[in-house]
């Protein structure tokens, strides 16, 4: 994989607007804000109602992620051109979910729906329909996903990399700042984590940086050793998504998991080793 | 909304009472000649520039942060090229409103 493989830019998108065999996908953190405008052909997946189990803390299953794709009119060979707000913060989750249930052809549009709303590009309110297909997806593929024992066994032997902000690193805080500060039963990190917040990934108009400025954040900065594996982990895996992104899928580097339990899940487990302060 | 998710509607969190007495809000809107500007994003700032958070600004122009106490800059993008600063303080227990004027 690299940049030119996963991303694409707004020209790009506009050019394919309606076109047979692309599909836009808009996956928003405020997943109101399709109906405020959205581009024009694309259709909505909602991150919360359409791609977590409503019971069990979990994602869907395959067999949920084969109905709501065929329900939305995606079809195996379909190119999925996914974007949303937040510097692609959950597009680049549902990309994560695409690779995950094996759709090869899926990219996401760089700077996501803040640059093209920045750049007064037309968005729309209709909302298209599309007919009903016949979906198939892959089982899970389980080098793209970390589960807590695989990252305690992981502990000083590969890379962690905490994407939070310094204030959730430290303790200080238990979830991003624009969020009430509830969730795990106690604050700071998994030992040996490096903190390179997600966003840094990102310029200022949400598109991703290029690749030297990103392998100078994550391995000359931080410390993120590229001949090691790697997992990234959040508060709740989104975030990580977006860095696992960064990390596998432009960088190309060839193991990286994201750990979608992340720290809601252990900040609350029982007898786990955890650090506190700034990162080293 | 439920906190299972880092999921925000535009404009940021709802706040109830017992919220802002543990919170330390950083809220306000963003205006053109009195009118409210929705499409945009506000984003909070740390020390050194440093990006801790951004949400797009709701149908009011609103926008509200739960930071730590301490100094923040809050910056606003918007079509156009509109790029406006303003350094703020938060404290536990307050609310701290910042307007900004298109």
């Amino acid at each position: 994989m690299s940049r030119s493989d996963v991303l694409v830019d707004a020209d790009w998108v506009e050019a394919r607007i309606g076109a047979p065999g692309t599909v836009i996908v808009e996956v928003d953190e405020d997943t109101s804000a399709y109906e405020k405008g959205h581009i024009p052909s694309a259709i909505r997946i909602d991150w919360k109602k359409d791609l977590q189990d409503p019971v069990r803390r979990d994602f869907v299953d395959k067999i949920g992620f084969e109905a709501l794709l065929s329900d939305r009119g995606i079809s195996n060979d379909d190119t999925v051109v996914l974007y949303g707000g937040n510097n692609n913060w959950f597009a680049s989750y549902a990309y994560w979910y695409f690779k995950l249930y094996g759709h090869q052809n899926v990219v996401l549009l760089d700077g996501g729906r803040k640059k093209w709303e920045l750049d007064s590009r037309e968005l729309t309110r209709d909302v298209p329909s599309r007919e009903k297909t016949s979906y198939t997806a892959t089982e899970q593929d389980a080098t793209l996903r970390a589960l807590r024992d695989e990252v305690l066994a992981s502990i000083g032997k590969r890379n962690l990399v905490d994407v939070r902000s310094p204030d959730e690193f430290s303790g200080r805080l238990l979830a991003p700042a624009h969020l009430p500060q509830e969730q795990s039963q106690r604050g700071g990190h998994i030992p040996t984590a490096k903190n390179v917040p997600w966003s840094k990934a990102a310029n200022e108009d949400g598109t991703f940086k290029a690749d030297d400025e990103l392998t100078e954040l994550y391995s000359d900065e931080a410390g993120v050793d590229f001949g090691k594996d790697t997992i990234a982990y959040c508060r709740i895996g989104e975030r990580s998504a977006h860095t696992w992104f960064v990390l596998h899928e432009i960088l190309g580097l060839p193991n990286v998991k994201n750990y979608d339990g992340s720290w809601t899940e252990y900040g609350s487990l029982v007898g786990v080793p955890i650090e506190i302060g700034d990162g080293k | 909304m439920s906190n299972d998710s880092c999921g925000a509607p535009a404009g940021g969190v709802t706040i109830t009472k017992d919220k802002a007495v543990k919170e330390a809000i950083v809220e306000g809107h963003v205006l053109n000649a009195g009118a409210p500007v929705s499409t945009g994003y506000a984003r909070l700032l740390g020390t050194g520039d440093e990006f801790v958070a951004e949400v797009p600004l709701g149908e009011d122009g609103g926008f509200r942060f739960f930071a730590a106490p301490g100094d923040w800059t809050l910056r606003v993008l918007a079509p156009g090229g509109v790029r406006l600063e303003q350094a703020v303080s938060a404290d536990i227990g307050q609310i701290t409103k910042v307007e900004f004027t298109v």
